[in-house]
């Protein structure tokens, strides 16, 4: 155990925190559920593709710098200190990326991971159903084989970033006769394809960040399946894999909201309640072990481990901590805290952590809710009987 | 960077945990609550696996190892409720005394901690009671802010009972002189308790683990409704919510040992306790009114747990000590902080 960082990691974080106060951008983008907003972010990752920072785990053959785990964990450290935007292409470069490099073929990797990194082409995500919610293996929206194309028929929701997005990744039944986990196949599907509608869904904060998608025998190329025909189920486990594991949610994020909980906690100290002071350390002490856990976990898969049902332990973990230090924050701003939008200086922190609030009741519903997880944690941690 | 154990350290575990379910089951935890409390057998067996002298210098014919290495085996301690006071000796006594090894009264009494033949209870001024006190041939005490070390038969005892049936405490009378003391220096007595800390919290981890896995183990095999217990979302997601808790209370735990830091120890300290605490609280539940009887193992773990939960500062002073660290105008917050702090 060394828990100092090499000189190295040192002279990393130093290169990341001067790249960062040079280009993040002094003023807060719109939001990225905005359509303005959604290309101000596209700008933001051409630059950070730029700077050889838009992944910098991938190789440099992909724009990369073929960065360690630990030294993501310093990038995301600063990336987050410095308040840079959030990443409008999440479902891309997180989700998506890993799973092309270890199931794409080598034209697939050459011609998605260039351009995903560059913010050419920005990914949304095409799992749930109105019927197929936590239970994924009940898809129905079927790709049939015709030639040298798939053609789609059917409708995904709660499809995240599709209402700007370029392209959508999801699971298809290619075999119509199939049921439940089998038959389905993983289909990358530009979204300009015709015979694919687009209705925005608003959110809680009233903007548009996830859409339905309705598909109207809409033509796809073979060459546009990842894996091999029927073997879908398996590829979109691995990416929800990534997703409740390391990459989604970087422990920095939370961290930097512990921080301003302490802060908002100190300007308000006089006026609040003795218990909040518990609440607002254990939300401090919780972001704390989460990145604690995730150094561990990073440390483990460097020496050749592979992530397991930590996944699901972690998903759980940060999403009911987001939730509760948002909630801790609300308690403590009382009757501010309803300001959604104002001119007072004050308010723009404030209205942070309303949106973030919103956001956050959002974290223990996505990414396989966190029902289902504690059923995984339950079955095969436990080992408890199904 | 690198927060792993080595293969050596994780194997020495693995070699522990096997020894204690073989020699320390929970059928002998409760032969031992039923009996002498403590087993010379036993403790003849730790010593000669080199426990005793985990911490305690080469020089003295200590194996040397470091905190880091002591609190894997004080975890599997508490995993087996282990009866005998070995993670005292080698995470709270051994650590300090080690600092005055030049004095050779002192090196003396190091050889005999690491031969198994001397024993040194420990108890903190925070503390009213100081256990397994009787049976040790010194103990480490504190008056105003200075430690001492203290002759047996300079104390006088009061025998209480605690809770844990296999925990033997006592309150200490005692009167300091020059030839007790250890360090006039503060912040030995400090770090006197950031050990005992440290090692309630490694026990707690060990201690909530097993709760989790006895229940977990009851539920698979108790029927109601012509089905296991545990194939219930509501018994499943209870104990799942408790393993959360443990998983997220280790990392810290083991990050304490490496840095000794107080901003770490405190940490460490409550996530432990609400950890164990739930575990304790959930188990009982998913024993049901098995749960609630002497004759199920369970409660002897929870009894542990319970009593460490108050030593060695409870969580109530780790809460207002971190609260001067974690809420002062200079601490080290945010994405950038965690091996900032020193």
């Amino acid at each position: 155990m060394d828990l100092q960082y090499t000189p190295k990691q040192q002279a990393f974080r130093a290169e990341v925190r001067a790249w960062m106060a040079a280009h993040v951008p002094k003023q807060r983008l719109k939001s990225y559920d905005t359509a303005e907003g959604f290309e101000e972010h596209r700008g933001w990752e051409r630059v950070l593709n730029s700077g050889r920072f838009g992944m910098v785990t991938w190789p440099e053959s992909l724009g990369g710098r073929g960065a360690d785990l630990i030294e993501w964990l310093i990038f995301e450290e600063e990336y987050y200190r410095a308040g840079a935007p959030g990443r409008v292409n999440q479902n891309g470069i997180f989700l998506l990326g890993p799973t092309l490099m270890e199931y794409g073929t080598a034209e697939q990797k050459a011609r998605f991971l260039p351009r995903m990194a560059a913010g050419d082409d920005i990914w949304a995500q095409g799992w749930s159903e109105p019927g197929a919610g936590s239970d994924m293996a009940a898809i129905r929206t079927k790709a049939i084989r015709d030639g040298k194309h798939y053609v789609i028929n059917g409708q995904k929701t709660w499809s995240t970033r599709a209402v700007f997005a370029d392209w959508c990744f999801g699971l298809f039944r290619t075999d119509p006769e199939s049921s439940r986990h089998h038959g389905m196949s993983f289909i990358l599907v530009p979204l300009d394809t015709p015979g694919i509608t687009r209705r925005p869904i608003p959110q809680l904060d009233g903007e548009p960040g996830f859409a339905e998608l309705f598909f109207d025998d809409v033509r796809v190329p073979v060459e546009n399946r990842l894996g091999d025909e029927g073997q879908g189920w398996n590829i979109a486990m691995a990416t929800a894999g990534f997703e409740r594991g390391l990459m989604l949610r970087s422990p920095a994020r939370f961290q930097e909201t512990a921080k301003r909980l302490v802060q908002l906690y100190s300007r308000h100290e006089a006026r609040v309640s003795p218990g909040v002071r518990d609440q607002v350390l254990k939300a401090w002490m919780d972001a704390e072990a989460y990145a604690l856990n995730t150094y561990m976990t990073a440390s483990r898969l460097i020496a050749g481990g592979k992530i397991g049902q930590e996944a699901s332990l972690n998903k759980i973990f940060w999403s009911e901590l987001d939730r509760s230090m948002h909630e801790t924050a609300l308690s403590i701003l009382g009757a501010r805290g309803e300001l959604l939008a104002s001119g007072v200086d004050e308010a723009d922190d404030i209205t942070r952590w309303l949106k973030g609030f919103l956001f956050s009741l959002a974290g223990p519903i996505y990414a396989g809710a966190n029902e289902i997880q504690r059923n995984i944690i339950a079955e095969r941690l436990l080992n408890l009987p199904r | 960077m690198k927060f792993a154990f080595t293969e050596d350290q994780l194997l020495f575990r693995d070699t522990v945990r096997d020894f204690l379910a073989a020699e320390c089951g929970p059928a002998q935890v409760r032969e031992a609550a039923a009996g002498e409390g403590r087993s010379p057998a036993r403790w003849a067996k730790l010593v000669e696996m080199g426990l005793t002298g985990l911490t305690v210098p080469e020089d003295q014919g200590g194996l040397g190892l470091s905190l880091v290495d002591q609190v894997l085996i004080a975890e599997e301690a508490g995993r087996a409720a282990l009866p005998e006071p070995l993670v005292d000796q080698i995470g709270i006594a051994a650590p300090l005394l080690s600092a005055f090894a030049d004095r050779a009264d002192v090196a003396e009494i190091l050889e005999g901690v690491a031969a198994g033949t001397v024993k040194i209870a420990a108890g903190h001024p925070l503390d009213p009671f100081v256990a397994d006190a009787g049976e040790a041939d010194y103990l480490l005490l504190g008056r105003e802010e200075s430690l001492h070390l203290v002759p047996r038969d300079r104390v006088t005892l009061t025998a209480e009972t605690s809770v844990d049936p296999l925990r033997r405490i006592a309150a200490v009378d005692w009167t300091a002189g020059n030839d007790t003391l250890l360090s006039s220096d503060p912040a030995m007595l400090d770090r006197m308790l950031d050990l005992g800390g440290l090692a309630a919290a490694a026990q707690g981890l060990g201690l909530a683990q097993t709760m989790v896995d006895l229940a977990a183990e009851y539920a698979r095999t108790r029927q109601q409704f012509g089905k296991a217990i545990g194939s219930f979302q509501a018994v499943k997601h209870q104990l799942a919510t408790v393993q959360v808790a443990i998983e997220f209370a280790r990392a810290p735990v083991y990050k304490a040992a490496f840095t000794l830091g107080p901003r770490d120890i405190s940490h460490a300290r409550v996530a432990v306790i609400d950890a164990a605490a739930s575990a304790a609280r959930t188990a009982i539940q998913v024993f049901g009114a098995m749960g609630y009887t002497y004759e199920v193992d369970l409660h002897f773990f929870m009894k542990r747990a319970w009593a460490l939960a108050g030593v060695w500062g409870d969580r109530h002073y780790h809460l207002a000590r971190l609260s001067r660290m974690v809420l002062s105008d200079d601490a080290a917050l945010g994405a950038d902080g965690t091996f900032a702090d020193k």
